[in-house]
């Protein structure tokens, strides 16, 4: 059994291997070096696939696949891609998400790209297609708004949740545009946003809310308990306890000098009322850098009725670096392993739960995520 | 056809800058290449049967977009990976 980091990167792969004590890593890539990896996931189910979402910057996407940990790789024989000649015109840019199917379905994937689409594999990643029940919805063309409603390299549908009870319950996030649900494997959606605040939308006349178009920036599941959500939104950090309809931002509880605008979030994998974030700034121009350049950590652990500063070990000043939606994750050690990637390319770890941070490593490229495995 | 593979798209080709490929039409071209090389022809043209944004095609010394053109005899057809990255 070994602990890894996949750390995806705007010029490549990098994956790292713990030591028994997660103190020492030993680093090995790059992979693809100087093509931009958006997404590199380890398959929980056989703890032994990877997939790993790239483009080259002047080719088009696709997914690759390895079976012995990142060692070699196969392209997917059918990448995703929209239908030919669909009335849209829609052609995937990047996939920029991937999601490993319910554990009764081993060989289900599923990915996100930009522009938003949904694809799913039924064969391990080696052929994809299109989740007709998404991209082609009625409504799915105002759900995902237009060039305005994206980001700077293109909207993105993220944060693909499978319910670890039921195969068919299906969650995605969409920048922008908002969160969606579906409970029959993804044949129909509806939106599930009520409470989310659209800052950046004028109030609605009748003073009612959006039922879509909002901007999530990354979704998560409690591991404990699938009920309990959390999202950190362009517009605050929210919490859910399903079957309830209704979002609550308990970002509002955020020290008013921080705020509560973030792009990951971290959920303890026992105890579905301590999560984590890292603020950035989200006044004025929007530099989305730690407030104030003291980069910091927010953690709570009563569910959001209050959050404590953890920061032992960054930089006290002029760290201008940003943590991007997919570049923070944890492990499911006791006590819990904390990771992330930066925009200047350095990946921090905690080994307390966040008590103290350490650099492990620095002079990376830009780090587009990281995610952890336990590989058998 | 003499085709000329760009540095970018040669983990398809095992390396080779020059490669030969038969159709009557661009997309033929295109089709046997990805025939010959699985995965080239997607990470050169999109499922719309565009060429991609960083890609140029230069046909018998002339820029071309449109699939169906027909081949003239003795051209040879360069790939090009245009400005793009940073």
């Amino acid at each position: 059994m070994s602990l890894e980091l996949y750390i995806a990167t705007r010029k490549g792969l990098w994956i790292a291997s713990a030591g028994a004590d997660r103190r020492t890593w030993s680093l090995r890539g790059p992979r693809w070096l100087g093509q931009q990896c958006h997404h590199v996931v380890l398959d929980p189910r056989d703890r032994q696939t990877l997939l790993c979402a790239s483009r080259q910057w002047h080719l088009g996407p696709t997914v690759f696949r390895s079976m012995d940990g990142g060692e070699s790789w196969k392209e997917a024989a059918t990448p995703p891609q929209f239908p030919k000649g669909e009335p849209r015109g829609r052609a995937v840019d990047h996939v920029f998400w991937l999601t490993p199917g319910h554990a009764s379905e081993p060989a289900v994937w599923y990915a996100g790209t930009s522009p938003k689409g949904l694809f799913r594999s039924d064969d391990h990643g080696v052929t994809w297609a299109p989740v007709s029940g998404f991209n082609d919805h009625p409504e799915q063309a105002k759900w995902v708004g237009s060039d305005k409603d994206e980001t700077p390299d293109g909207g993105k549908l993220h944060s693909i949740l499978v319910d670890p009870r039921d195969p068919a319950h299906l969650y995605l996030a969409m920048s922008g545009g908002g969160i969606f649900e579906s409970r029959d494997r993804g044949a129909d959606w509806a939106p599930l946003n009520s409470g989310v605040a659209m800052d950046f939308a004028p109030p609605k006349p009748d003073g009612g809310e959006y039922p879509y178009g909002h901007d999530p920036h990354c979704m998560t599941f409690a591991p404990s308990n699938p009920d309990r959500m959390w999202h950190q939104n362009h517009c605050g950090i929210y919490k859910i306890d399903r079957p309830n309809e209704r979002w609550e931002r308990v970002g509002k509880n955020m020290p008013k000098e921080t705020g509560d605008i973030g792009f990951p979030i971290v959920v303890h994998p026992r105890d579905p009322d301590t999560a984590w974030v890292f603020p950035m700034d989200g006044t004025g121009d929007w530099p989305r850098t730690p407030p104030s350049g003291a980069p910091a950590v927010f953690r709570t652990i009563d569910g959001g009725a209050s959050w404590a500063r953890q920061d032992v070990g960054f930089p006290r000043a002029q760290a201008w670096w940003t943590v991007k939606r997919q570049a923070m994750c944890g492990d499911a050690r006791d006590p819990v392993g904390l990771y992330f990637g930066t925009t200047n390319g350095e990946v921090w770890a905690s080994d307390d739960e966040g008590a103290s941070f350490h650099l492990l490593f620095r002079d990376l490229p830009h780090v587009y995520s990281i995610t952890i495995g336990d590989r058998a | 056809m003499k085709v000329v593979v760009p540095t970018q798209l040669r983990g398809y080709t095992a390396g080779r800058a020059e490669v030969d490929a038969a159709g009557a039409t661009l997309n033929d071209v295109l089709v046997d290449l990805d025939r010959q090389f699985p995965g080239f022809r997607f990470r050169v043209i999109d499922e719309q049967d565009r060429v991609r944004r960083h890609i140029i095609l230069f046909v018998g010394g002339e820029r071309v977009e449109d699939l169906s053109m027909t081949i003239p005899a003795g051209a040879e057809l360069q790939i090009i990976g245009a400005l793009s990255g940073g």
